[in-house]
């Protein structure tokens, strides 16, 4: 299988401070990797990076066999057009932390913008689709509600549906269980395991170690910038070699 | 609203806190809006020393003449009166207008200096900079007297002798205008600092959602940002029409006949001072009135979404007071049982 994201040595640095220290990591098209590590370690920076939402300062990033934010003619890399750079965005789906929807619209129009807006699909076939997801991610009642109006679990599963009526190759999650109650973990955690198993790619940043072991094809343990363990779960979650990982998830667990 | 059933364990009565000094207040403030209200509409003995005199059991009694000490009636003369109405009229158009190219400037001044670029903000900062920091009565004196410094204008290519079309500037620039651009120019100054602030109230995440889903700068800024600015941002706008509307009578001073000038220009010829200035300020106050409620409802208008319950409006709020007073009479008050 091919490689949707293809990262070789990113770096990236604000200021002094270099928060990637060259990060390689493949995900094939159809996989579920998840991405961990202690806070401040690089995660949801390198995550940002893939969709461009930061620019990373040196290596090669690709998603689908394209360079991110840039296109290579010769030996040299153009930086692409904003609008080329919005076209890649909208292949990519994102899912954040704190849920990012958009307050001052109803669950249906947050998820029909994008189809209408940047795709350019009729409002009658958005909203369609939108109620689609809705059920997909059980939420079928809700669609004239306010974000405001719902519980974090029901705002993350909109957020997903969003994120999914774009038609996404590819889904980044930013912690998208961590500002939720307890209680409504599972909810969103079902919502994303029923979506691995319908071969959408994912790359999730996340503390739920147990998702992690269950559902991922690989996982990553990310530290102060750098890649320091890799592989399948049963054997990087059941058998960490370094002392770092095992101190970590000795934390977590 | 107190508790209106009994509580606790063993059904007895609830005695309301009584709010003594709240009651003092209330007392208070009774007393001085009836004495406001008695002298508002109170007569005097005229100036004019004028009496009037009866004959009672046959003997002549004089009186003086007693005329409203606020001279309502010269006041209800005027009010409708067409100077009057053709003021008010010039009035709404200077509010009306000057606040729509203001707030359209404002909403490009505040983007350009929220810009990455520097000179695109630098230039925002320095029209701020410049439109606050003057009088606007100074600034509308500036663009009434434009033609000291402008004789002509004329559109061209920028540094070079090629000009397409003269116009002198006295027959382009009259009063109206003047006051007009001077306003608007003005209010662009503040109006940007306002929807700036509007703009950087809508949390970052908003932008990056945006943005992930592959919308562009302008449409995130269209579609996403300004939007939810609005809840901030109309608060201080409704503030900013009904100021306006009492700027305007700065007009006044470059001979435009708006509502200040017209009572102006009526009372310097039969010296009903204190009457015309009455008739215009109850004018202000009406407009203003009428501008609050449009406020209120707007407000409502851009809060959804971001409460989970719409406030009442006043009417909703009148009936939920009055069905309270009544179901408070109806229901007995609680005793022990």
């Amino acid at each position: 299988m091919s490689a949707m994201v293809e990262a070789r040595g990113v770096t990236k640095a604000y200021g002094a401070v270099t928060v990637l220290k060259g990060v390689d990591l493949t995900v094939r098209a159809g996989e579920v990797t998840c991405l961990i590590g202690p806070s401040g370690s690089g995660k949801s920076t390198f995550l940002r990076c893939i969709n461009h939402l930061e620019q990373h300062d040196a290596g090669e990033l690709r998603v689908d066999g394209q360079l991110v934010g840039y296109e290579q003619r010769g030996d040299k890399l153009y930086e692409r057009s904003l609008k080329q750079i919005c076209g890649q965005r909208a292949n990519i789906g994102m899912v954040f932390q704190r849920f990012n929807l958009f307050q001052h619209l109803t669950v249906l129009d947050n998820i029909t913008i994008g189809q209408v807006k940047v795709r350019g699909t009729s409002e009658d076939k958005a909203v369609q689709r939108a109620r689609e997801l809705l059920h997909r991610v059980g939420l079928d009642a809700k669609e004239k509600n306010y974000p405001s109006q719902l519980s974090g679990g029901q705002q993350q599963r909109v957020a997903i549906a969003r994120a999914l009526a774009m038609d996404p190759k590819l889904m980044l999650f930013d912690e998208p269980t961590s500002a939720l109650d307890p209680e409504l973990v599972g909810e969103v955690l079902d919502v994303m395991r029923d979506l691995a198993r319908s071969g959408m790619t994912m790359i999730v940043v996340t503390h739920e170690i147990g998702f992690a072991r269950e559902v991922a094809n690989s996982v990553y343990f990310l530290d102060q910038g750098v890649i320091e363990e890799s592989g399948e779960p049963n054997q990087v979650l059941a058998n960490p070699r370094s002392e770092r990982l095992r101190s970590f998830l000795s934390k977590v667990l | 609203m107190g508790p209106t059933t009994p509580q606790g364990a063993h059904n007895l009565e609830v005695v309301p806190l009584r709010h003594y000094g709240r009651w003092l207040g209330v007392l208070g403030a009774v007393i001085a809006v009836a004495m406001v209200v008695h002298t508002v509409f109170s007569k005097i003995p005229s100036m004019t020393g004028q009496t009037v005199c009866r004959v009672v059991n046959g003997a002549k009694v004089c009186h003086p003449v007693m005329v409203w000490r606020f001279s309502w009636d010269v006041v209800g003369q005027f009010f409708l009166s067409r100077e009057i109405l053709n003021g008010l009229w010039l009035t709404l158009q200077l509010t009306a207008i000057s606040m729509l190219v203001g707030i359209a400037i404002g909403v490009i001044v505040a983007i350009m200096r929220l810009s990455p670029n520097r000179v695109l903000s630098g230039t925002a900062w320095v029209y701020t900079w410049f439109f606050r920091g003057t009088p606007v009565i100074a600034q509308l004196a500036f663009w009434f007297n434009i033609h000291l410094i402008f004789p002509q204008l004329s559109i061209g290519i920028p540094f070079l002798p090629v000009t397409f079309l003269h116009i002198d500037t006295n027959s382009l620039f009259t009063p109206f205008l003047a006051a007009l651009v001077g306003l608007a120019l003005n209010e662009g100054a503040y109006m940007s600092e306002i929807v700036r602030s509007g703009l950087i109230s809508v949390d970052e995440g908003q932008i990056e959602a945006a943005t992930s889903i592959g919308m562009t700068r302008s449409q995130t800024l269209r579609l996403v940002i300004l939007p939810q600015a609005m809840r901030v941002t109309i608060p201080p706008t409704g503030n900013e029409v009904i100021s306006m509307l009492k700027t305007s009578s700065i007009a006044s001073t470059v001979s435009v006949l708006e509502l200040f000038g017209v009572q102006g220009l009526i009372s310097g010829a039969n010296y009903e001072i204190v009457p015309l200035l009455i008739t215009a300020s109850l004018w202000y106050i009406v407009v203003t009135t009428v501008l609050s409620i449009g406020q209120f409802y707007l407000e409502r208008y851009f809060a959804r979404g971001s409460l989970r319950n719409q406030p009442l409006t006043p009417i909703q709020r009148l009936r939920r007071d009055l069905g309270g007073i009544a179901s408070k009479m109806r229901t007995p008050r609680p005793v022990m049982t």
